[in-house]
């Protein structure tokens, strides 16, 4: 399958997607669509359809209905040019635990079949400031510094989605910070960045749009300066 | 294999045939590195293939001709055995962090990655059988030497078929509860041709037969693994996309 | 006609075809010289074990239709054969033995038939287990597919590699095909009879499907008044 020509900016985007579990609706009738250069945060209570949203638009979930398209084409029609623009980071830190930092990282980069992969392995060690723990068993690594780890394996491949399921939750205060000053850095490169988080003033120093969700519903997508956080229930956490 | 596969799937083929030799390779060398670093698998496998040889040869305790008759029937329930300990224990690593997600997230053939896990389990109950084979033949004062050729030939046709619906059933059986119990209800009744055929030809071969007369099992087996390897190859896909 | 208007129909026709069937076997058929009555259970061990084959080619063809197009119908059919199918099959394995055991003298033997059915029933028992004991039952329809598909192709391959190797059995020994020397009465009735279980089947098959149809539009409603509920 020859890689489709994308056009310059390609979109992510949710139409009209529902996913059900048995009789609850964990997304209903979602309409998403997420560019390069934006920053968005999906924020709602638990059970909101926050992680659902996120492994849809990462292709790990099918919807029920609705569609979700990369570049205007149906995902699985171009499914390899969608997975090589997109990073995902989920609850799990997708790693071996039997193998080294940087051996996990050369696997991950082998399947995406990537050139030089020495160098991008380095950089992305380097990147999250765990260059000289590479050769340490994952085993025997800090929770957040396999959270490190597991946040240089999904920017490995240098994609231009970046898809975070609460990528605070855990973190040591030095790995946090690290996090933060990378998001920042995120929307200047003109990568497109979709993260949940738990703690609304965390995510709303770093991201230009909310996305609020309740019960599987969009209740607001619009930029965060001037969202009505009152009537949105969020003024409690801000 | 793929390689060709590959090359009349698509016209632009040689750099995709070179990606998935590429992806075999990572997920087969990941397999073993991972072996490699914790040794349980394999470690299991054979302690348990000893024990199950065991009970049968202190219960049974055939002798000569009997020996004969048993030991072919014996040494493949104890592969069966010992492989379903094998494909569970291969996805249980994958399991741990959702490995299995992670892959199906890279832009790369599933078909290919079900072939890296299958060469790698084929080692490792490769590796299971031999053990198994050395002490059955110290137990059962049997020599393998005389058929050695045919009777590899034949083990490692039958382990290929077993390997190859063992490798897309475990990756089913890890999505279930009671994963350890699903797998085998899953793999036994598929396996069935694969026991009839490694049996009879196992017989032939260790009583120093013509090998034409134990060419319909062989036959049997290299039909299964090819159907089967196939058949797994394209419906992995569908198996790691969920 | 509406649809349950339909099923009724359809309901009404088994339930006389199979009475039909039930005299035919009984009274209608004459008695086999040199078996006895006991070979009048032949009339439905046959017709059964079609009826498991045919399902199970069923859930198999309906499992690639699934794959390819997604539609939860063919899923839903694919389920339902197979359901129905087990049953079938598990009809064929208590009635081959109960006509053995006086006629052979044995309950069972491995011979090629009677292993290559134990094996599918074995196909459908992991099958429909795969079905009840995912995690997470979104992945069952993709899964059961798979499964269904595989074993498809195993069921050919069993058929095949017992008949090569087992044959030291002697044929059946009624042989149920055509020009077979069987009494023109017997044909009759067991050609009543098989067309009596299909119509069974597929009476139950297709009440499977509907019903797993309302269970999703239920599953929808109750969405829906969820969702109002949150909204008020």
């Amino acid at each position: 399958m020859p890689p489709a020509d994308l056009g310059p900016e390609p979109v992510l985007e949710l139409r009209d997607v529902s996913k059900y579990y048995g009789d609850r609706a964990a997304l209903e009738g979602v309409a998403f669509k997420v560019r390069p250069g934006e920053s968005v945060l999906v924020f709602g209570p638990n059970g909101a359809g926050k992680t659902t949203l996120l492994r849809t638009l990462a292709s790990l979930i099918r919807p029920s209905a609705g569609k979700v398209l990369f570049a205007g084409q149906e995902f699985h029609k171009v499914s390899a040019a969608a997975k090589a623009a997109i990073g995902f980071l989920s609850h799990a830190t997708f790693l071996y635990p039997d193998l080294t930092a940087r051996e996990n990282l050369a696997f991950t980069g082998k399947l995406f079949g990537l050139q030089e992969l020495n160098q991008k392995v380095d950089a992305a060690l380097e990147r999250f400031g765990v260059s000289d723990r590479a050769s340490t068993l994952v085993r025997e690594l800090s929770r957040g510094l396999q959270q490190r780890v597991a946040l240089a394996r999904v920017v490995l491949h240098d994609p231009r989605f970046l898809l975070l399921d609460e990528p605070f939750t855990g973190l040591d205060e030095r790995t946090s910070r690290i996090l933060e000053e990378f998001l920042a850095g995120v929307r200047a490169e003109g990568k497109a960045l979709v993260f949940s988080t738990h703690d609304f003033a965390q995510g709303a120093q770093v991201a230009g749009r909310l996305l609020a969700l309740a019960q599987g519903a969009v209740q607001y997508d619009g930029p965060m300066a001037g969202a009505p956080l009152a009537k949105l229930g969020i003024v409690g956490h801000a | 294999m793929t390689g060709r596969w590959r090359v009349r799937r698509s016209p632009s083929s040689e750099s995709l045939a070179m990606r998935s030799l590429q992806v075999i390779w990572a997920v087969f060398t990941k397999d073993l590195r991972v072996e490699w670093r914790n040794r349980e698998t394999v470690a299991l496998m054979v302690v348990f293939g000893w024990l199950v040889i065991f009970l049968f040869n202190f219960t049974l305790e055939p002798a000569g001709e009997e020996s004969l008759r048993v030991l072919p029937v014996l040494l493949w329930v104890t592969f069966a055995f010992v492989g379903i300990l094998g494909f569970n224990r291969s996805f249980a690593a994958e399991r741990e962090n959702a490995g299995m997600e992670g892959m199906a997230l890279a832009p790369a053939d599933a078909g290919a990655i079900y072939l890296g896990k299958v060469l790698a389990n084929l080692v490792f109950l490769g590796v299971a059988e031999v053990a198994v084979v050395f002490a059955a033949s110290i137990w059962y004062n049997f020599s393998f030497i005389p058929s050695l050729p045919w009777f590899a030939a034949i083990v490692f046709l039958g382990t290929l078929g077993y390997v190859a619906v063992g490798t897309i059933f475990g990756a089913i059986a890890a999505n279930t509860r009671m994963r350890e119990v699903m797998l085998p209800v899953l793999q036994f009744p598929v396996s069935v041709p694969i026991f009839i055929g490694a049996v009879e030809a196992t017989t032939g071969a260790l009583r120093g037969r013509a090998a034409s007369e134990f060419m319909a099992g062989i036959r049997l087996l290299v039909a299964f693994d090819v159907v089967f390897l196939i058949l797994s190859y394209l419906l992995f896909e569908y198996v790691l996309e969920e | 006609m509406n649809k349950s208007a339909w099923d009724n129909l359809h309901l009404a026709v088994t339930a006389v075809w199979l009475l039909a069937a039930l005299y035919m076997i009984f009274l209608y058929a004459p008695q086999e010289s040199t078996m006895g009555e006991v070979q009048r259970i032949f009339y439905i061990h046959m017709p059964t074990a079609v009826v498991a084959l045919t399902a199970y080619s069923a859930a198999f063809l309906a499992s690639m239709v699934y794959l390819a197009k997604r539609h939860r119908t063919a899923d839903d059919f694919a389920y339902a054969s197979a359901e129905v199918g087990f049953v079938f099959c598990t009809c064929v394995l208590v009635t081959g033995p109960l006509w053995a055991k006086p006629v052979w003298g044995i309950w069972w033997t491995w011979d090629a038939r009677l292993t290559s059915t134990f094996v599918l029933w074995l196909l459908f028992i992991s099958y429909l287990m795969l079905r009840r004991y995912l995690i997470n039952p979104d992945q069952a329809e993709v899964l059961a597919a798979v499964v269904s598909i595989i074993g498809f192709a195993d069921a050919l391959f069993d058929y095949m590699s017992i008949r090569w190797f087992r044959t030291q059995h002697p044929q059946p020994v009624i042989a149920g095909g055509p020009g077979s020397g069987l009494d023109p009465k017997m044909q009759l009735t067991l050609a009543v009879s098989l067309g009596a279980f299909l119509c069974l089947a597929v009476y139950l098959i297709r009440q499977r499907v509907a019903l797993a149809r309302t269970a999703r539009e239920l599953s929808q409603l109750r969405r829906q008044s969820a969702s109002k509920e949150a909204r008020a």
